[in-house]
């Protein structure tokens, strides 16, 4: 039987380990810190796991559903008898299959950064901010309160905010920091107000009260389907809203710019937090209330099938301009992201229709593998080459195999090339698109195209292309640059998640991970993947023809697109719009006219008041003489003025 | 005709006043002294005529008025330490030298 | 009719009212505290025709053997018996004049209105036995608390007078004469903050 108190400890051992090293830890024993934060993850993920396979196998199922459990549960404020935000952990598919991704990531990253961030100067601190987010990503994917998870969702943003800005002496650290922040900020201001409606029509916060209320047909459904504003029920509006929160988070456009710009925190944390675990919430989230979407609300969904599909080919368009490896990988990211969103927008509820939920989920799982492993690649990269710069790199297979290897694993399971791990999450995801919809179908199938391409452009960059950089071949003299690939716990890692990038497609994820909690049985047709492989080896061979060897083709392409590429290097100037809009209209328009509102008349009544206050009290200052006559004279003419007041007008 | 209790409040009030305006009037720290020991005898007088005219089975006004001049003697003592203490900061006796406590 | 009751009333309060009168407008400052001293002298001999002989026995003592004798002592301390004092301004005085007979107008109208009723229960005698007995009584309308309470307030009263009257003398003087002896610190600057 599941032990509640194990389950709780999931979380609790990370924030446990984050409060011993902020507080004792990092003066006491820095640098055992590395050690302690590792050894609590791995606490943490050995737990999950005894859990995962307890619920899966054992407890879970009841007669061939899994069921949703709630182990913990306990009332923390209350606002009225129905109404209270609980502190609880809700166990079901999807959060125990997060909880194994997010604790098994963690604790790649927490091994990775042992030999990436060694000697570092705020090493402890590193870790303890590691703890803090592995504890908030856990707490937000096992919440059983609306608010829960948005306290833990503000939690987990604080967390990315101090880790993109651990490098804080860097100006560019610093601003993508505050960027990342006020940019999830905004959207979360709409997940808020989301929350808020759908609690104020559903009369609760806790997630199986609101999901029953709102998907059958109850007083408070129809409540929030009638009241309409703007010409959408209340009901579209809190979901939309509450998917804003969602894309936010998961940088979905137009909300994606802080993404690339993230990628200036140390590069396990990119990994960890803006590759595989943390933007992925905003899937989460929709899958979570994923049955008020697709039961009453379908409009609400068709909203993140198309936003989702127009991310994933606007972010892999930009991908394929961009030159700082890094930033390649965040566009990725991005686009795969897309991917599961849009994958959820054209799934329905239940049995077969189910299938795009099973399928973004299985994306989402099996894209954490092999996303960690390119992020964890590329800092090996970086950590050797010391340059995030594609121009700065090439003919590296020979001096790093291992990464060489691994990185070439990730990039065939991003491509989609069979038997690696993303092609059968991809394959669901193209078979629930063209089931439904087949405008989606067609631009996904075009963006699995050149996802394949950007990616190998990518790789046949660091490893193949020139035969040793001039930088490089140069230090080999002056024997500066020859220090070895990486240490074993750098290696260690990427050669986990390769092997699992290799097989964990085969995990039976329609048995286990369903809208429904059903099994959904999926067919597996050759012919319709001949079309996407065949497209994405396309475009395995045009990255080969074109960087395999330094050639002109790639400039001749350039120039022959001029336009798009300028654009797309750019990146469609949605930073740039986002500026003109808040410096040249927001801050005109609103921002002056507050300030001057703020200056002239708040301020000035207070000047006023002051002011006023100030000149009487000069102008009676000489009432107090210190002379004690004076004083006595006015004492005396008051009990005389009191005397008459009281005899003989009081009556 | 006999003395009756309102011919002696007239003395009591009269001498209440006549403290006031002195009071009021000197600027010798020394004389205002003065005109406070009247204008505490005058209350002592009050009290005396009232417990002999009104309240003949009591003592309480007599002992008010021992209390009273039991203090009247220590305010007294107590100001004129600082009248000489003031005297000697400021060489002067003067009320109106006194005024270091104004805005 | 005037028999010697009355006339002696007549007189004493003359001797009250005047000694009063004079002592707040007269120039030199001596003679205001003897005119002081003939109106306590004065009111002494009220309470001796009120039958209060106790009270003015302790008025005599306590007032006129006293504190005029101590305002006279503090007279001399500041050397200004000879000279003096400076007159009222003449505004004030006129105000203070006019406020005080206004004042005075007033209470005595008011109580010239208010009817007395004394009591008509027996008489207790203001012998010095009874007053004795009942203020050292710890019984019901016993005095015996407020008796030690002004104890206690003449004994801070004196210690007062010491701490504030007390001369320091200042380090400076020391240095300046060359003297040796040093005040600590800490006594004297709370006296000097005292002032």
């Amino acid at each position: 039987m599941l032990s509640a108190g194990l389950i709780a400890l999931i979380p609790l051992l990370p924030i446990f380990c984050f409060v011993l090293i902020a507080l004792v830890g990092k003066h006491a024993f820095p640098k055992f810190c590395g050690m302690l934060g590792t050894l609590s993850i791995l606490g943490s993920f050995v737990l999950s796991v005894v859990v995962a396979f307890q619920y899966f196998f054992q407890v879970g199922k009841v007669n061939g559903v899994y069921q949703q459990l709630i182990p913990i549960k306990f009332e923390w404020l209350q606002f009225s008898p129905n109404v209270s935000i609980d502190m609880g952990i809700l166990l079901d598919p999807i959060s125990v299959m997060m909880i194994l991704v997010v604790t098994f990531i963690s604790l790649m990253v927490h091994i990775y950064s042992l030999g990436y961030m060694k000697g570092e100067e705020r090493y402890a601190t590193y870790y303890g901010f590691l703890g803090l987010f592995t504890f908030s990503m856990l707490g937000l994917v096992l919440s059983s309160n609306i608010f829960q998870i948005y306290i833990f969702w503000e939690l987990v943003g604080v967390s990315s905010y101090l880790l993109i800005g651990f490098y804080f002496d860097r100006p560019s650290a610093v601003a993508a920091a505050k960027k990342a922040f006020i940019v999830t900020r905004f959207a979360d201001l709409g997940f808020l107000i989301g929350i808020l409606i759908l609690a104020f029509y559903s009369g609760t916060l806790d997630f199986q009260t609101l999901i029953t209320r709102l998907t059958t047909p109850t007083d408070q459904l129809n409540a929030i389907t009638s009241a309409s504003f703007m010409g959408m029920s209340a009901l579209m509006w809190g979901l939309v809203l509450v998917f804003i929160g969602g894309a936010g988070k998961s940088a979905m456009f137009p909300l994606h710019i802080w993404l690339p710009d993230a990628m200036e925190g140390p590069t396990p944390v990119s990994a960890l937090i803006h590759a595989a675990t943390m933007v992925v919430a905003g899937v989460f989230l929709v899958a979570r209330l994923f049955p008020i979407y697709s039961l009453s609300c379908p409009s609400a969904l068709d909203v993140v099938a198309y936003v989702g599909i127009f991310s994933s080919f606007f972010a892999a368009i930009i991908a394929c301009t961009q030159t700082d490896i890094k930033r390649v990988l965040a566009y990725s990211t991005m686009s795969q992201i897309g991917y599961m969103m849009f994958a959820l927008g054209v799934s329905g509820y239940g049995g077969e229709h189910g299938l795009g939920y099973m399928a973004s989920m299985f994306h989402l799982f099996t894209h954490a593998m092999f996303k960690a492993l390119l992020f964890l690649g590329a800092g090996a990269v970086i950590h050797y080459v010391h340059s995030n710069e594609m121009k700065d790199m090439g003919g590296l297979r020979k001096l790093m195999p291992v990464t060489h290897i691994t990185f070439l694993v990730a990039c065939l399971a991003i491509a989609g090339i069979p038997p690696f791990a993303g092609f059968f999450s991809k394959e669901e995801i193209l078979q629930a698109a063209f089931q439904s919809n087949k405008l989606i179908y067609v631009v996904a199938v075009v963006t699995a195209a050149i996802t394949a391409f950007y990616m190998f452009r990518l790789y046949f960059s660091i490893f193949w292309n020139k035969s040793l950089t001039p930088a490089l071949s140069k230090g080999e003299g002056d024997g500066h640059v020859h220090h070895s690939e990486g240490t074993v716990s750098m290696l260690m890692p990427l050669v986990i998640l390769g092997a699992l990038s290799l097989i964990a497609g085969f995990v039976p994820f329609g048995k286990l991970v369903t809208s429904d909690g059903k099994e959904l049985l999926t067919e597996f047709h050759i012919g319709f993947s001949v079309a996407p492989v065949l497209l994405a080896a396309a475009g395995i061979w045009l990255a080969y023809s074109f960087y395999k060897k330094e050639n002109a083709r790639p400039q001749n392409m350039v120039d022959s697109m001029k336009r798009l590429y300028k654009n797309a290097y750019n990146k469609f100037y949605v930073d740039e719009i986002y500026l003109f809009i808040t410096k040249k209209v927001i801050f005109n328009l609103i921002g002056r006219p507050a300030a001057w509102f703020d200056r002239n008349v708040v301020d000035g009544t207070m000047n006023m008041i002051a002011t006023i206050t100030e000149k009487t009290s000069y102008s009676i200052k000489a009432l107090q003489s210190g002379k004690l006559q004076q004083y006595s004279i006015y004492f005396f003419s008051g009990v005389i003025g009191f005397v008459l007041l009281f005899i003989y007008l009081w009556k | 005709m006999g003395i009756g209790l309102l011919h002696i409040l007239f003395v009591s009030i009269a001498l209440f006043f006549i403290g006031v305006y002195g009071f009021l009037t000197r600027r010798n720290m020394i004389t205002m002294l003065m005109s406070i020991e009247l204008i505490l005898n005058s209350i002592n007088i009050n009290f005396i005529a009232f417990n002999k005219f009104l309240y003949s089975d009591k003592l309480d006004g007599l002992f008010f008025t021992v209390f009273i001049i039991t203090i009247a003697a220590a305010e007294a003592a107590v100001a004129i330490a600082i009248i000489i203490n003031l005297y000697r900061n400021y060489k002067s006796i003067d009320i109106e030298d006194a005024d270091t406590m104004k805005y | 009719m005037m028999n010697a009751s009355t006339v002696i009333f007549y007189i004493l309060a003359a001797l009250i009212l005047g000694g009063g009168i004079l002592s707040v407008i007269s120039r030199k400052i001596f003679r205001a505290a003897i005119y002081l001293l003939f109106s306590l002298i004065g009111i002494a001999g009220l309470y001796f025709y009120l039958n209060y002989e106790f009270i003015a026995a302790v008025q005599v003592i306590v007032y006129v053997g006293g504190i005029v004798v101590l305002i006279i002592f503090s007279v001399f301390l500041t050397h200004e018996s000879g000279r003096d004092m400076k007159k009222p301004a003449l505004v004030r005085a006129l105000f203070s004049f006019l406020a005080t007979a206004f004042a005075f107008a007033l209470t005595m109208s008011l109580i010239k209105k208010q009817e007395f009723i004394p009591t008509l229960n027996a008489t207790v005698e203001p012998s010095v036995n009874n007053i004795g007995t009942q203020m050292l009584s710890t019984t019901q309308f016993g005095y015996i608390l407020p008796f030690e309470v002004v104890s206690m307030l003449l004994l801070a009263a004196m210690i007062g007078c010491i701490v504030i009257a007390i001369k320091v003398k200042h380090p400076d003087e020391d240095m300046l004469k060359g003297n040796e002896l040093k005040v600590p610190e800490d006594i004297d600057e709370p006296l000097n903050a005292s002032l």
